[in-house]
C-alpha cells in the first residue's frame, strides 16, 4: 500500500535533485512521445541533445544561446525570491535592445572604443526604465504587476515595430522594417574567430557572481529571503519594502535590457522586429528550474539552450517537426512543478498487514 | 603478379572515385528555411508545396520551420550548408543578412532568399513574385461585385510589398467602377488569426461588402463567410474555408521556380539572378473563379489574366495620382520595376493615411 505523508519541513535534498527528476522525467515522455510520432526514441534523443554539441560549433552555438536566458533568469530571481512577479522581462529585453539600439545608431558612422559603453549602459537604463513602471506602480498604486509588466512586453513590441518601421528604418533600406547596421565599434568583440560567442558571455558570468553574492552574503539578499516567505513576517521586522520591491525590479530590468543587448550588438548587429524568440518568456522556466541559484541557473539555462538547438537539429535529420522544443520547455516545467510535490510530501510504501 | 594486382587496384579505385563524383553531382539536395509552420495555410505552407514539387522532381529535400528571423537564423543556416545541401531557399525577408553572412562562409553552396534585395556574394540570388498582378485581378472582381461601393482591405506592415498590393487592387477597382473607396486596417502582424478577425469585423462595421487580405491566414474568410459578405483568399486556394465567401485567391505557385532552381545546380547552370516573376511566368495563380462572379464580369477578367500575362496589360498604367492629386505616373506611361519597389504612397482613393 502507499501512502502520502506530510513532511515536517520541505526536503533539502530534493529541493535540489527535482530539477534533475525534472530532466530525467521530460527526456522519458519525450521518447515516449517520438515512439507515438513514429520515431526511434534513442536515435531522437540523440539528435535533439547531444549532435547539437557534439563540436566546438556547436558548443559554442549552446553557449551563445544561454547567454540570454542565464542573464534574464539572474536578473528574475532577484523578483521571484521576493515575492514579486516580473512577467514581463521580454519587454525590458526589448526596450533595453531599443534604447541602446538607438544609441547606436546615433553612431552608425563612427568608430571608437567609447561607443561600446555607452551602448551597454544605454540598454542596462533601457531595462531599468521599463521595469520601473510596474515596480513604481506596485509600490504606489497596488496594482498587479504580473498584469502590468505581462502587457507591457506587447507595448515594447508595438514601440519596436513602429520604429524599425518609421523612424529609424534604414534610409538605403527600400522601406523594409529594419534598421542600418551598427558600425564595428557598436558590436561585443567576438571571443574566436569563426564562432559567433561574444563578450555577452563575460556579462552572463558577472551577474552570476554578483547575484550570488548579493542573495548570501549581503543584508539586501536576506531581506529579499524574509519577503519571499511572508510578507507579514518582512513587515514585522521593519523591512523597508517599497524600497526593496523597486531595487528588485531594477536589478532585473537591467538584466534583461543587457541581454538584449548582447543580441543586438552580438549576432544580429542591427534593429529589426524579431530581437528575440522570447528569450524572457523562457528564462522563467530557467530561474525556476535553476532554483533560483545563481549556480543552479547556469546549468538550467545550459538545458533549456539545448532544446532549442536540438529542435533544428532533430528537424532537419529526422524530420521531426521543430515545435517539439517547445513541448520539451513546458514537459521540463510541467515536470519541475509536479514533483515539487516532493518537497513537502513523501511517499511511503507500506507493507499489508493481514 | 604484384604489380597487376596494384595496378587493378588504383583503375578500380579510380572507377569508384568517377563513379561517386558523377552520384554526387547528380544528387543535389535542397534546404528550405520557413518562418512559420507547414501547416499555415498560408505563406509558408505555399513554400512547402513548392518543395514538393522539388522532391517530386526526383531531388532530395529538407525543411526547417518556425525559424525565427533573430539570431538563430544564422545558425540553422550554416547547420544546413555544413550537413551536404547544395542549394538552400530562405522564404522571409528577414533573413536576408543572415542569408548573406552564411553565404560568404560557403561559396560552394546556392543561396536563393524570398523578397530581398541584398546579393552580396556571386553565390546569392534573390526572387519575388509580382503579386499585384493578382491584386489587379481583384480589384476589378471587388469593384464589380460590391453594392456599397466600400471595400475593406487587411494590410500586414507598411512596406512597398503591401502599399503596392493596395495601389493595384484600388486602381483596377475604380477602373470598373470609379465611385469606390479601398478602407484598409493595419493588422501589423502576417499571421494572427485573431487579430486577423478583428480587423475583418471593424471593416465590416464600416460598411465593406467585400474583403481583401493582405495576412495569411483564413480567418478573414471565414468571418466573411459568417457575415454573408465576399472575400478573396490569400496565398493558396482559401475556397474550401469559405465555399460561398471566396469569390477567388491569389495563389503563390512558387514550385516551378524551385524545380527550375535546383536542376540548374545540378546541371551546373545555376547563376546569379534577381526573379521578379508575375500572373505570365507562372509563379502568381488565380484560383478558380467562384459561380457567383456574373458571366461579363468573368468573361473580363480571363481576358485581363491573358492581358497581364502577356504583358500588353500594366497594373500600374497611367494616368495615376495620389491621394492628394499629385501625378505620379503620366498617361500612357506604366511605373517602373525601381518606383514599384519603393511605392509609399497611396493612389487616389484609398482613404487613410499609411502609419508612420
Amino acid at each position: 500500500m502507499i501512502k502520502i505523508v506530510k513532511r515536517d519541513q520541505p526536503s533539502r535534498a530534493i529541493f535540489f535533485l527535482t530539477p534533475v527528476l525534472a530532466i530525467f522525467l521530460t527526456l522519458v515522455a519525450g521518447g515516449l512521445i517520438f515512439y507515438i510520432l513514429g520515431f526511434k526514441p534513442f536515435e531522437a534523443l540523440k539528435f535533439f541533445f547531444i549532435v547539437p554539441i557534439a563540436d566546438k560549433y556547436g558548443f559554442s552555438e549552446l553557449l551563445l544561446k544561454a547567454t540570454p536566458l542565464c542573464l534574464i533568469a539572474i536578473g528574475l530571481s532577484f523578483c521571484f525570491k521576493s515575492n514579486n512577479w516580473n512577467i514581463g522581462a521580454e519587454g525590458q529585453l526589448t526596450f533595453g535592445a531599443i534604447v541602446s539600439g538607438g544609441v547606436a545608431l546615433l553612431f552608425y558612422d563612427q568608430e571608437g572604443f567609447y561607443i561600446l559603453p555607452i551602448v551597454i549602459l544605454a540598454g542596462a537604463i533601457g531595462g531599468m526604465l521599463y521595469a520601473s513602471i510596474p515596480a513604481i506602480l506596485k509600490t504606489y498604486f497596488n496594482t498587479n504587476e504580473i498584469l502590468v509588466s505581462l502587457m507591457l512586453v506587447y507595448v515594447s513590441k508595438l514601440i519596436l515595430d513602429y520604429l524599425v518601421v518609421g523612424p529609424w528604418s534604414n534610409p538605403e533600406g527600400f522601406n523594409f522594417p529594419e534598421t542600418r547596421q551598427f558600425s564595428e565599434s557598436a558590436r561585443l568583440p567576438l571571443l574566436f574567430e569563426g564562432l559567433r560567442i561574444h563578450a555577452g558571455i563575460f556579462l552572463a558570468l558577472a551577474a552570476v557572481v554578483i547575484s550570488w553574492f548579493i542573495f548570501y552574503k549581503t543584508y539586501l539578499g536576506f531581506q529579499m529571503k524574509v519577503s519571499g516567505f511572508s510578507l507579514k513576517t518582512a513587515k514585522y521586522a521593519g523591512y523597508k519594502g517599497k524600497k526593496m520591491i523597486i531595487l528588485v525590479f531594477l536589478i532585473s530590468g537591467a538584466c534583461a535590457g543587457l541581454a538584449g543587448v548582447g543580441e543586438i550588438t552580438g549576432p544580429i548587429g542591427q534593429l529589426h522586429r524579431e530581437i528575440s524568440p522570447d528569450y524572457g518568456f523562457t528564462a522563467i522556466i530557467v530561474a525556476f528550474l535553476g532554483r533560483l541559484n545563481p549556480v543552479g541557473i547556469i546549468f538550467a539555462s545550459l538545458v533549456v539552450a539545448i532544446t532549442y538547438l536540438g529542435a533544428e537539429t532533430a528537424q532537419i535529420f529526422m524530420q521531426i517537426p521543430k515545435y517539439t522544443g517547445q513541448v520539451f520547455q513546458g514537459m521540463i516545467l510541467f515536470f519541475l512543478l509536479a514533483s515539487d510535490y516532493l518537497l513537502f510530501f513523501k511517499i511511503k510504501f507500506i507493507g499489508s498487514k493481514k | 603478379m604484384h604489380k597487376i594486382f596494384i595496378r587493378s587496384l588504383v583503375s578500380s579505385l579510380v572507377f569508384l572515385f568517377t563513379l561517386t563524383v558523377s552520384a554526387v553531382a547528380k544528387d543535389v539536395k535542397a534546404a528550405f528555411v520557413y518562418i512559420g509552420p507547414t501547416g499555415d495555410h498560408g505563406w509558408t505552407y505555399q513554400h512547402d508545396v513548392g518543395r514538393k514539387a522539388v522532391e517530386d522532381a526526383g531531388f532530395k529535400t529538407t525543411y526547417v520551420e518556425g525559424v525565427p528571423e533573430s539570431a538563430d537564423a544564422e545558425r540553422v543556416l550554416r547547420q544546413l550548408a555544413n550537413s551536404g545541401h547544395d542549394i538552400i531557399f530562405t522564404t522571409s525577408f528577414g533573413y536576408m543578412n543572415p542569408t548573406n553572412k552564411v553565404a560568404k562562409e560557403f561559396p560552394n553552396v546556392k543561396f536563393e532568399h524570398a523578397t530581398g534585395y541584398k546579393r552580396e556574394h556571386a553565390n546569392v540570388s534573390t526572387y519575388a513574385a509580382r503579386f499585384y498582378e493578382g491584386r489587379t485581378i481583384l480589384g476589378t472582381i471587388a469593384g464589380s461585385m460590391t453594392k456599397s461601393n466600400v471595400i475593406g482591405y487587411v494590410a500586414s506592415f507598411p512596406i512597398p510589398e503591401v502599399i503596392r498590393g493596395i495601389n493595384s487592387f484600388t486602381l483596377a477597382a475604380q477602373k470598373v467602377n470609379p465611385n469606390i473607396k479601398t478602407k484598409i486596417v493595419w493588422a501589423f502582424t502576417w499571421y494572427d488569426p485573431g487579430k486577423e478577425a478583428e480587423a475583418a469585423k471593424a471593416l465590416i462595421d464600416q460598411g465593406a461588402d467585400i474583403i481583401a487580405q493582405h495576412t495569411d491566414s483564413t480567418a478573414i474568410v471565414q468571418i466573411a463567410e459568417k457575415a454573408g459578405i465576399f472575400a478573396f483568399g490569400q496565398a493558396s486556394d482559401m475556397d474550401k474555408f469559405a465555399p460561398k465567401a471566396v469569390l477567388t485567391s491569389v495563389e503563390n505557385n512558387w514550385g516551378p521556380y524551385y524545380v527550375d532552381r535546383v536542376k540548374a545546380v545540378a546541371n551546373g547552370t545555376w547563376d546569379q539572378k534577381d526573379t521578379w516573376h508575375g500572373i505570365g511566368d507562372g509563379m502568381v495563380v488565380i484560383s478558380d473563379l467562384d459561380n457567383s462572379i456574373p458571366a461579363d464580369v468573368r468573361a473580363k477578367v480571363n481576358q485581363l489574366e491573358k492581358d497581364l500575362a502577356s504583358g500588353k496589360v500594366h497594373s500600374f498604367t497611367g494616368p495615376i495620382y495620389d491621394q492628394q492629386g499629385n501625378l505620379m505616373v503620366a498617361e500612357g506611361q506604366t511605373a517602373d520595376d525601381g518606383m514599384l519597389a519603393g511605392m509609399m504612397t497611396y493612389v487616389k482613393g484609398v482613404e487613410g493615411d499609411i502609419p508612420k
